[in-house]
């Protein structure tokens, strides 16, 4: 299987861009903060690089900085330890089958989706803040994100540089 | 030794990274205060301690999105004030029309506040008013639903600091929960954290609005017997202490049992303001208390206020006689900004910030009464 890099420029601004985004189309765009961008960059970096180092920390980093723009009394570190499994686990992935074509891109952003927000809700409890939590609208929002996923990685894809 | 951590690489580094965030994680959270009931409140991170990556991601963030939402705004200005003026004198004779009919309607409510007034003055009531407020700009969002917060281009420079109260002239939107030196950070009323002391306006019964999940806030601590309906408004009470009495809060959407809470009611409510749709909000930065005097109070009482105390059907003849009064060559109005920069802006005294067409009320220019 194919292990790709980045150039340190991409490595850089695609995810600050995504936090970016994340954090202002929300304000025009209300229904846009159901998707989780940092998320879906974690992913593709992660699967793309094939290292689960790398991984990690790409997941430890896009986590903190989302963390780092929630409200101030909500402790720093519940998106961070949440993107690092994430990260670590979509590298591994990326090892084992192939995640190149659309449907397994789809599947594997649904279940990671859902895996994010199961142990970020875990946390929230541990931290004891704990939320509701509705299936159906989870469902939706990894569904959602899945197919957004799908565009999104095509877009990305071009990035990629052989190693 | 050396053998198995090159052998366990990834795993060590995944482990270490988590350890780290966990422990960081740890030290944040603040012991739970148990409640009365056994439930368990005040959990919640420690401020101070994770300030430093805080200032660093917003201040990252946040000239791009102060960029993003001028030249969003140069755009719009641009087809607002070029290519977007048809029918603007249709508009126009509308807009005067609804203007002489607030007059009316001012001149009313003008007599109203002042009798108010003079009836506080003789129970000695204090009343608390906003003193001044400043105009923000919404910028950017914590991005997801999990915490609901908007961050605003006003900082410590501009006078903004914690707690301080962010409305619009539609309704109450949040309270700084941070500031920085030219952003803050304003937590919404619809985030499960946020909490506002709420009266329902037509039956005068107080209750305490909380956020939820979902992004609708409802309204706790009102007792079943209530009898509550749909469409009913709410305002603040002012004993929060954040938010400055008698502002719009929304109204009841949905009345039902608290399943947690026995005896009482859990009472959805619609925000007054539109909450994801904000672009432009006032921080009130400095609240004030005065209490009435009869001096102030518009001068002695008139004899046709006194008639239309005591005599309830010579009241419309009054108001006829008072809108008659006003001048319907008034000058023209001064812009919403330049409304919510003057003091002391009354809670009544905010709808006419939103219309910002028709003569702001004359207590808006004047010194705290």
């Amino acid at each position: 299987m194919e292990v790709h890099r980045f150039s340190i420029l991409a490595a850089i601004l695609v995810p600050v861009l995504a936090i970016f985004l994340q954090a202002s189309l929300p304000l025009r765009l209300s229904f846009f903060s159901v998707f989780d961008l940092p998320l879906l960059v974690t992913i593709f970096f992660a699967v793309a690089r094939r290292n689960p180092l790398a991984g990690t920390l790409t997941g430890c980093l896009i986590g903190l900085a989302q963390d780092s723009l929630a409200y101030q009394h909500q402790p720093i570190g519940l998106f961070g330890i949440s993107k690092t499994v994430v990260g670590y686990l979509a590298s591994s992935i990326g090892v084992k089958i192939d995640v190149e074509n659309p449907g397994s891109r789809l599947l594997m952003t649904f279940g990671f989706y859902l895996l994010h927000r199961g142990i970020y809700q875990a946390l929230r409890n541990m931290a004891r803040m704990p939320l509701e939590f509705n299936w159906g609208h989870e469902l939706g929002a990894a569904l959602s994100n899945a197919v957004l996923a799908v565009g999104l990685f095509m877009i990305l894809d071009r990035y990629k540089q052989r190693k | 030794m050396e053998n198995f951590f090159t052998r366990y690489r990834n795993e060590t580094v995944l482990f270490g990274v988590l350890f780290i965030q966990i422990i960081a994680l740890a030290t944040q959270v603040r012991v739970a205060d148990t409640g009365v009931n056994g439930r368990e409140v005040n959990a919640g991170a420690h401020a101070g301690s994770s300030r430093l990556i805080r200032v660093w991601a917003v201040s990252l963030i946040s000239p791009f999105q102060k960029l993003s939402v001028n030249s969003g705004a140069g755009v719009r200005h641009l087809w607002g004030n070029y290519f977007a003026l048809l029918h603007v004198r249709q508009e126009n004779e509308k807009l005067q029309q609804q203007i002489n009919l607030m007059r009316l309607e001012q001149s009313r409510l003008q007599q109203d506040a002042d009798q108010a007034q003079r009836l506080q003055a003789l129970l000695g009531f204090k009343e608390q008013y906003i003193d001044k407020t400043i105009a923000a700009q919404v910028v950017g969002t914590s991005g997801t639903d999990l915490s609901r917060v908007i961050y605003i281009d006003r900082g410590t420079r501009d006078g903004v600091e914690a707690g301080m109260a962010v409305i619009t002239p539609d309704g109450i939107v949040g309270k700084v929960s941070r500031a920085d030196k030219s952003v803050s950070q304003v937590l919404l009323i619809t985030d499960p954290l946020s909490g506002a002391g709420v009266l329902l306006e037509r039956l005068r019964v107080n209750g305490i609005l909380k956020g939820t999940q979902s992004g609708q806030p409802e309204v706790i601590n009102v007792m079943a017997d209530e009898k509550i309906e749909i469409g009913d408004r709410l305002i603040t009470t002012g004993g929060d202490r954040v938010y400055p009495k008698g502002l719009p809060v929304g109204t009841v959407i949905n009345v039902s049992p608290d399943r947690e809470r026995d005896p009482f009611l859990s009472i959805r409510v619609k925000p007054a303001v539109n909450i994801g749709r904000l672009e432009e909000v006032l921080v009130v930065t400095q609240l004030a208390e005065r209490q009435g005097t009869t001096e102030n109070a518009s001068g002695p009482i008139r004899a046709a206020d006194m008639l239309a105390q005591r005599l309830p059907s010579a009241k419309k003849k009054t108001e006829e006689g008072s809108a008659a009064a006003v001048n319907p060559d008034a000058p023209e109005p001064p812009s919403a900004k330049s409304l919510a920069q003057q003091a002391p802006a009354s809670p009544t005294d905010l709808k006419s910030i939103k219309t910002a067409k028709p003569k702001a009320p004359e207590k808006i220019s004047e010194s705290p009464r």
